[in-house]
């Protein structure tokens, strides 16, 4: 969680410094999220999510450099500089993105629960998506049809109770959104997020029903934003109070586990310091090679248009 | 062996879900029903639900689930029940299935078919008689091809299948029924960007694709009568464009004359006529011309719609036009 977390300061750095361009979300004070639930996986599970997807590609084990490189977009990125912060990718980790058309990937999810059931594998989809891409209509039809042919998928919201600007209470008619997968004979439940230990212990209980199953689940986890929608959101106060994030800072998941170490396992606080500057450290690190790297070449631009062809050339 | 462009369409899938296991069916009313326009008769008797499967009439859903288990090796074939309703599907087609090779710097490909009938069939108005192939035409990663005889029918599907691409495979509900001949080669296929040349001439060329080749070729014999040599290029695949064989036929007729079933303004004719004009300018001998149809949504009396799709008389007119 330390290490996403400085990940993405050094990430928000390279946008307000111009090395990373268009659109960034970073993922702070939603980690113990992603670290739960992934670490509760099959290696060979799929795993696909929207565009705030820097802490999933991190944890899946692509290089740091590697994705930070996409975000600077820079050769040696997961696209190689193609696809930018909100597409990252890695074939070989089993992430299949990064997407940003909200509630579009959940389509891409359900299909890769339905390729592993056509073929008989034993895995599970995971299908990351937020709590205003469930109000997108692809995901009721694809929640209908998952159910439907008894896919092994799993949604998971992240309700980190805002879409974009816009608070849970303004957009969804019933903001236990995880009571949608009731209409669709669909199992489902709230999970609290800031909790890595919580999350952990739930994703493993619900990942294991569902590949025994082959039936689908709708998971809401429940977390908390500390940034803005993306780099560019620059006035928080539209939407929320200072006090609100002040609140949700005391719920901070990285500091939650800090005090679980420390006070009921004992462990010495200089050992979380050390770990705290390694990960600061590591991930300047990160950003100062991603930025020495080269840019992609020009002809870059016309290959992978296609797996066998290359588009026309020129204006 | 003889037979008609529909047979020829599930003779393809039957010999590809045969061949490879990781190809099935998807769509509406494909299974049981046995299709609306009856391409996939017979196919769940054959197959089972596993490799030919009915869904919910769920359009997006149906695409993206058919692009996101291509992403995991999978070959679907998804069918629209008509092409006008992949409208609804295109974030995902465009978005989506056409961005994914790309956007993972080549990492994850999507090989999956789309395909149905596209253009008006027989009176079914304005919401179920558009022309879709233009629309795709203009995205790069996908492919577009627009099939006109039996044959293609057949050897494109095929290459459709095994294409690693997103392809769009449009079929003109008018030319179900034609007949043709297939050879009898389950390895037969045929490649994608290549024209076909329908009638050899001299005097002017005259372009079209799916059911507009045919309104060519008739008005190609008409020509002939009046003693005008006319040339048929059938384009059948938009993307890629085989671009050099029309060229090459309007640097020898020097005059060209573009034929299209979708709306005229905009539609896909419109991008071949000015590829004409930018690479064959000096050679020609009148502007190239163009007929598409009406820009108009298609309305429901068959008096009507008849005057939206262009026919032999249009085109005859708009030639001897540019001949005159």
């Amino acid at each position: 969680m330390v290490r996403m977390r400085a990940f993405e300061d050094q990430s928000v750095r390279a946008f307000r410094s111009g090395l990373a361009g268009g659109y960034l979300h970073v993922y702070t004070g939603m980690e113990a999220t992603a670290i739960g639930w992934l670490s509760s996986r099959q290696p060979d599970d799929p795993i696909i999510t929207a565009y705030r997807d820097h802490a999933h590609a991190l944890y899946l084990g692509i290089d740091p450099v590697v994705c930070m490189a996409e975000i600077m977009g820079r050769a040696k990125g997961t696209s190689k500089g193609k696809g930018g912060s909100m597409h990252l990718y890695s074939a070989d980790h089993h992430f299949y993105g990064g997407w940003g058309i909200v509630g579009g990937h959940t389509a891409l999810g359900a299909g890769l629960g339905f390729a592993i059931k056509y073929k008989g594998g034993n895995q599970v989809a995971h299908c990351f998506l937020g709590d205003g891409a469930a109000n997108a209509g692809v995901f009721f039809e694809v929640m209908n049809m998952a159910s439907l042919w008894d896919l092994p998928v799993i949604f998971i919201i992240e309700n980190n109770e805002f879409a974009m600007g816009t608070r849970l209470e303004f957009h969804a008619a019933d903001p236990e959104m995880h009571k949608r997968a009731e209409g669709f004979n669909m199992h489902h439940e709230r999970i609290d997020g800031m909790d890595v230990i919580d999350v952990r212990r739930d994703a493993q209980r619900i990942i294991s029903n569902v590949r025994e199953t082959s039936r689908p689940a709708l998971i809401e986890v429940m977390n908390y934003r500390y940034a803005g929608h993306g780099a560019a959101d620059n006035d928080q106060t539209l939407y929320r109070s200072q006090q609100e994030v002040e609140l949700a800072w005391k719920r901070d998941p990285v500091h939650r586990l800090a005090n679980l170490l420390t006070e009921q396992y004992g462990v010495n606080k200089q050992i979380l310091e050390k770990i705290q500057r390694e990960a600061e450290e590591e991930m300047e690190g990160v950003y100062d090679e991603a930025a020495a790297s080269p840019k992609p070449e020009p002809d870059e631009v016309y290959s992978d248009v296609y797996t066998d062809m290359q588009p026309e050339r020129g204006h | 062996m003889t037979t008609t462009y529909r047979d020829a369409l599930r003779q393809a899938m039957v010999e590809e879900i045969e061949r490879d296991e990781n190809v099935f069916l998807i769509g509406e009313d494909i299974g049981r029903y046995q299709g609306t326009f009856r391409v996939t008769q017979g196919l769940f008797e054959r197959f089972k639900q596993h490799r030919v499967l009915d869904t919910p009439i769920s359009e997006p859903g149906i695409v993206g689930i058919a692009t996101g288990a291509a992403m995991m090796g999978l070959r679907p074939i998804v069918e629209m029940m008509t092409m006008s309703f992949s409208i609804l599907a295109l974030d995902q087609i465009i978005n989506h299935a056409a961005k994914i090779h790309y956007m993972s710097g080549g990492q994850f490909k999507v090989p999956i078919v789309i395909r149905g009938p596209g253009g008006a069939a027989n009176q079914l108005s304005a919401q179920h008689s558009h022309s879709m192939e233009g629309w795709y035409a203009h995205v790069p990663g996908l492919k577009v091809v627009a099939p006109s005889t039996v044959e293609d029918a057949y050897g494109m599907l095929k290459t459709a299948v095994r294409d690693d691409n997103p392809v769009i495979f449009t079929e003109n509900p008018g030319l179900y029924s034609l007949k043709g001949e297939i050879p009898d080669d389950k390895e037969f296929t045929l490649p994608f960007g290549k024209c076909a040349i329908r009638h050899e001439g001299s005097d002017i060329t005259l372009v079209g694709y799916s059911r507009m080749t045919h309104v060519c070729a008739e008005a190609a014999e008409a020509l002939d009568q009046d003693g005008v040599s006319a040339e048929v290029i059938d384009v059948r695949s938009l993307l890629p464009l085989d671009a050099e064989t029309i060229f090459a036929s309007v640097r020898k007729t020097n005059r060209a004359l573009v034929v299209y079933e979708d709306w005229k303004s905009g539609g896909f004719g419109a991008e071949i006529a000015a590829r004409i004009q930018e690479s064959c300018f000096d050679y020609l001998d009148a502007p190239v011309g163009r007929v598409g149809g009406l820009n108009v949504p298609m309305p429901y009396a068959r008096n009507l719609e008849l005057m939206c799709i262009p026919n032999k008389e249009d085109v005859l007119a708009a030639a001897r036009q540019l001949l005159a």
